[in-house]
């Protein structure tokens, strides 16, 4: 028998065994705490435990359990909430009451609850990895495609009536070439550090559409893309990873609380229970499914929980459906990895986090992807990771290789948040590599006058920018009126276009047509300006009129339905300049 | 019970017994000294039959004979009962007022556990604190946990009195509050200044207080907030008090911390910190919240210095990101004369959004702590621009807004500290000084709430 010979926190040791392999799920103590074999030589095994060690002694078994550390997957995840190894906190809050004790052992998925199964194969159908034997509906928007395991393949000899069966029912039999008999139920385990496979990449070319103006606008994702938004504290990164889980037009959304607040997790219980899905009228939670180890849970765990997350993505892409992945935040796993890696006595890298972070963080990242499933169907994971570099200091490893593996980077500014202008996404130091896959998409679908419109805004930005260098220096009273006017148009970009209100009804969710229009308007505010100035008109004439606050409030006063006011107000635009220019040179 | 004679080594607070045989993982030690006093330890590592101890009182006498040591079997336990209040403890949670010891109704263990986010309560009801920053512009909930980022020197600890004094906390009848106060590494005369407050203020037998000094062993002082907590959780939970916990200095507790850790070898992350800093404070500031089925609540005031007033170190910086936003104090208000001396623009109160507005404060709290905020960046705004071209120079606007920065801080900033301001006052006062400026520069907020909040008549008594 196995024993412990070593405790040090989460990390324990076994003498002189050769029973384990790497990454082998373990159950250690009399508690039987689930652990993971992290290293293994021929004198000691090190095992991280995902649950607290308080109590244990040298001397308890440790067992292996013969497989990787891995998930279930089958219907009931969604509107589920999970702990970081995938078991249900509402199951354990019912055996343990308020506060999680150690060695709860809860199955993963409700076992006794009966589901409306459809068998979609018949007899002597040829089945492979990833074929679709039975659907169920698992929410009101979710339907679930029970698929054969990616490993086993072979021909059906056995079918159940369509009915209500539970997840470890068998519902199908198919015989391998080997002549082997595989029953298949419910649901299928996968382990959670290896992707689950696909048939192939497909190039990425659709939006990931939010709602959220600087997003979709400025600074683009697309469907089976990674995004990281590093912050200092209070920039709101978790208020933005929020709004983009409510409202992005992904099928499926996996929140992952990795390392943060209690209190959060609860509001997203409460707040997504209670919101409506604008595309399909139903609740939130229909469509999402949260992993909660917050910051005072075992750090193991922390480690684990992105892996489980991503794998329950991946299972859901394969069904051909479009996830995105909130993970907030990166860095508190980064830290789990430091921790651990310090407890193991490894030789650091930069500022303490271990040599294999880089490698660590492109094995998640590139788990993200726009897919050709086995099955046929498509599917896409949108990775959408939030940073929280030490010191706000994006020179900071995890901010600095997390932006080696992604392609869009939104940075969240200080500056910006403390004026509680909110995304606080800076314009100037965030990219977005996706704006070119995407330009067809939104030439065909918006309007073939949407990229050149934005260019012009993020010109005016620019030019702003380069202004400010100036007025910084000597004030904008001295720059000629086409200058004040490009400051002008700024503000109005900025505080009327990319300042966005989550709090408001409209505001908070704004589609393409809508942003498409602001910035038409916006711009032929500026063009009809500028005409007037040109002919020697001076800028505050026409400031007075308020016509600029008229245009900085279109977000709140035009709502999402009427697009047709935005025709009204360019024409109250035209009118006010034009008026602007008979009054003065009346005067002359 | 097995006794072990002398040790193996001491190193620091640390020391090794060897050919241990039934030492379990975090478990209590008590080391018998030659003399007869007894200090408390707790099991740190365990590798085979070595066993690593911290010793609480610190290491000081011991040699590697002169002691016995005895393996108590159960990890750090606290005695509870609802007799706590208007008790002194140490760092250890041992009775220091000479009243002799608790009649425990039950002992917990005082590392708590994890409370599961699917039985949290999402805090909505907001405290009044009579402090118009505060309330307005950071506002305090129950059940938050809202630290004071300080420098030396600045008033954090008068604020914090002002707010135990002034905050709303309890329910109508007032009966179920207590307060939760544990010192750790202040100087004597900080602790006396908070218990004189307490006393003055008449809540002296309404508050836990636990002490660990700035002479007093390190090992305590990290046990001190555990402590502090494991009473607040049994008495909002089981008890169902609103329990206002204030921890003082965060700072202290970190390094005492970082001195253990680097004791017992470990590799240090960013300036010298253990990499677990994060999970350690953590484990502390989580430990604040209401429970499904539980009448109380834990709230949370955690103070600390920056050192250097850097908020980017690490204790101030780690905060931050676990906590539910901060009150930041500043050097420059505070020579200015301002109290309470609030940074108004790095403060932030993220469970504000959801306990503020109609049903809860006022309807218009939000537009209104918007628009402050919006315009007071502009002011720091014009204020660069001055200090280079000079304020002469400066736009009408600008000037409108250098003159608005001024008054705000003048009249809505500062406040005596028996000053305590409702709700209505804190939020009119906002808007008479918002209407210094003109209408057009009041961008964040819808025409119809201008109508009827924007009076520049009333806002000429600043003038």
């Amino acid at each position: 028998m196995n024993t412990v010979f070593s405790i040090n926190g989460p990390v324990i040791k076994v003498r002189n065994t050769k029973d384990f392999s790497m990454q082998e799920m373990v159950y250690a103590g009399e508690k039987r705490l689930i652990g993971e074999v992290i290293a293994v030589n021929d004198e000691e095994t090190t095992i991280q435990v995902y649950e607290v060690t308080t109590g244990m002694k040298p001397g308890e078994p440790v067992d292996p359990s013969g497989m990787p550390m891995s998930v279930t997957l089958g219907p009931g995840i969604i509107s589920n909430i999970f702990d970081g190894i995938e078991r249900p906190l509402k199951q354990i809050a019912d055996i343990s009451g308020a506060f999680i004790g150690e060695g709860i052992s809860v199955s993963a998925l409700d076992e006794d609850k009966l589901w409306d199964v459809t068998v979609t194969v018949k007899e002597g159908d040829m089945l492979s990895g990833g074929s679709i034997y039975a659907e169920c509906p698992e929410t009101p928007v979710v339907a679930h495609r029970c698929m054969v395991h990616p490993e086993l393949s072979g021909q059906v000899i056995w079918t159940a009536e369509n009915g209500k069966y539970r997840i470890n029912d068998t519902v199908c039999k198919i015989k391998d070439s080997e002549g082997v008999t595989h029953d298949l139920t419910l649901c299928q385990k996968w382990p959670i550090k290896q992707p689950r496979p696909f048939a192939e990449r497909l190039s990425i070319n659709r939006p990931l559409v939010t709602g959220q103006r600087v997003i979709d606008t400025v600074l683009p994702i697309a469907k089976g893309g990674t995004a990281a938004v590093p912050g200092g504290f209070g920039t709101g990164k978790t208020m933005t990873q929020h709004q983009l889980a409510k409202w992005c037009d992904a099928d499926i959304i996996v929140y992952i609380g990795c390392g943060e607040r209690g209190n959060e997790m609860t509001q997203v219980l409460e707040e997504f229970s209670h919101l409506i899905d604008p595309r399909s009228g139903k609740a939130l939670t229909d469509r999402t499914v949260l992993i909660a180890n917050t910051s005072n849970m075992p750090v193991a765990a922390r480690e684990a929980s992105i892996y489980t997350g991503i794998t329950l993505a991946e299972y859901y892409r394969d069904m051909g459906y479009h996830i995105a992945i909130m993970a907030d935040s990166t860095s508190r796993w980064a830290e789990a990895l430091r921790e651990i890696s310090g407890r193991l006595e490894e030789m650091p890298a930069e500022e303490g986090f271990p040599a294999y972070l880089p490698s660590r963080l492109s094995e998640f990242y590139e788990r993200a992807g726009y897919v050709k499933n086995f099955n046929g169907t498509e599917g896409s994971v949108t990775i959408i990771g939030a940073v929280s570099p030490q010191g706000s200091d994006f020179s900071e490893p995890v901010t600095q290789n997390t932006k080696r593996f992604v392609r869009c980077f939104w940075a969240l500014d200080k500056a910006l948040a403390y004026a509680r202008h909110y995304p606080a996404i800076n314009w100037n130091d965030s990219y977005s590599e996706y704006t070119d896959d995407l330009e067809e998409y939104y030439e065909e679908n918006v309007s073939p006058d949407f990229i050149p419109y934005r260019r012009r805004l993020s010109n005016i930005l620019i030019e702003e920018n380069k202004l400010m260098e100036i007025v910084k220096l000597i004030g904008a009273d001295v720059l000629p009126d086409d200058q004040k006017l490009v400051i002008e148009a700024a503000r109005v970009v900025r505080v009327g276009f990319l300042q966005q209100n989550a709090y408001h009804k409209d505001d908070t969710y704004v589609p393409l047509e809508k942003q498409f229009m602001m910035m038409r308007t916006i711009l032929k505010l500026y063009d009809t300006t500028l005409e007037a100035v040109n002919k020697g008109i001076p800028l505050a004439r026409i400031t007075d009129t308020g016509i600029f606050e008229r245009v900085i409030k279109i977000k709140y006063d035009i709502p999402n339905d009427e697009l047709k006011l935005f025709d009204k107000l360019d024409n109250e635009i035209a009118e006010t300049v034009s008026g602007v220019i008979k009054a003065h040179s009346h005067k002359k | 019970m097995l006794q072990y004679v002398g040790l193996k080594e001491i190193n620091g607070p640390l020391v090794v017994l060897d050919d241990v045989s039934d030492a379990s993982y975090d478990e209590v030690a008590e080391i018998r000294l030659e003399n007869g006093s007894k200090r408390l330890g707790r099991v740190v590592q365990i590798d085979g039959k070595r066993v690593v101890l911290q010793v609480f009182e610190g290491t000081r006498g011991l040699s590697l004979k002169n002691t016995k040591t005895r393996l108590m079997g159960r990890p750090m336990e606290m005695p509870l009962s609802s007799e706590l209040t208007g008790r002194v403890f140490s760092g250890a949670g041992r009775p220091i007022d000479g009243l002799g010891e608790i009649t425990a109704e039950k002992y917990a263990d005082i590392n708590g556990k994890p409370l599961n986010p699917v039985s949290r309560k999402y805090p909505r009801n907001y405290i009044n604190t009579g402090i118009s920053s505060i309330d307005a512009l950071a506002t305090l909930i129950r059940g938050q946990k809202l630290p004071v980022f300080s420098g030396s020197g600045l008033s954090h600890n008068k604020l914090a009195v002002q707010i135990v004094r002034q905050a709303k906390i309890a329910e109508e009848s007032g009966e179920d509050f207590a307060v939760v106060f544990a010192a750790m590494g202040v100087k004597n005369d900080v602790a006396d200044y908070f218990r004189r407050s307490f006393e003055e203020s008449g809540v002296l037998s309404r508050v836990v207080m636990f002490l660990n000094l700035s002479n007093d062993p390190i090992i305590e002082r990290i046990l001190a907030p555990k402590c502090a907590l494991t009473a607040a959780e049994y008495l909002a939970f089981e008890k169902n008090m609103h329990i206002l916990v204030i921890l003082t200095d965060m700072t202290s507790y970190s390094e005492a911390l970082r001195e253990f850790s680097s004791s017992k070898g470990e590799i240090p992350g960013r300036k010298g910190y253990p990499g677990y800093l994060y999970s350690d404070l953590a484990s502390l500031y989580e430990r604040a919240g209401i429970v499904e089925g539980s009448k109380g609540s834990v709230t949370q005031i955690p103070i600390l210095t920056m050192p250097n007033d850097d908020i980017t170190h690490p204790v101030p910086d780690l905060t931050g990101y676990i906590t539910e936003g901060q009150i930041v104090l500043d050097r420059g208000l505070d020579q200015t004369g301002v109290y309470p001396p609030v940074a108004v623009l790095p403060s932030l109160s993220r469970l504000m959004k959801d306990g503020i507005g109609e049903g809860y404060t006022r309807a218009d709290h939000s537009d209104c702590a918007n628009q402050l905020f919006a315009a007071y960046a502009k002011v720091q705004d014009a204020r660069s621009l001055a200090s280079v071209i000079g304020e002469e120079e400066l736009s009408d606007m600008d000037k409108a807004y250098i003159r608005f920065g001024r008054m705000f801080e003048k009249y809505f900033l500062t406040q005596r500290s028996d000053e305590n301001r409702s709700i209505e006052e804190t939020l009119d006062l906002g808007w008479d000084l918002l209407s210094l400026l003109p209408i057009s520069a009041l961008d964040r907020v819808d025409d119809k709430l201008l109508g009827e909040k924007y009076h520049p008549e009333r806002a000429e008594r600043f003038i």
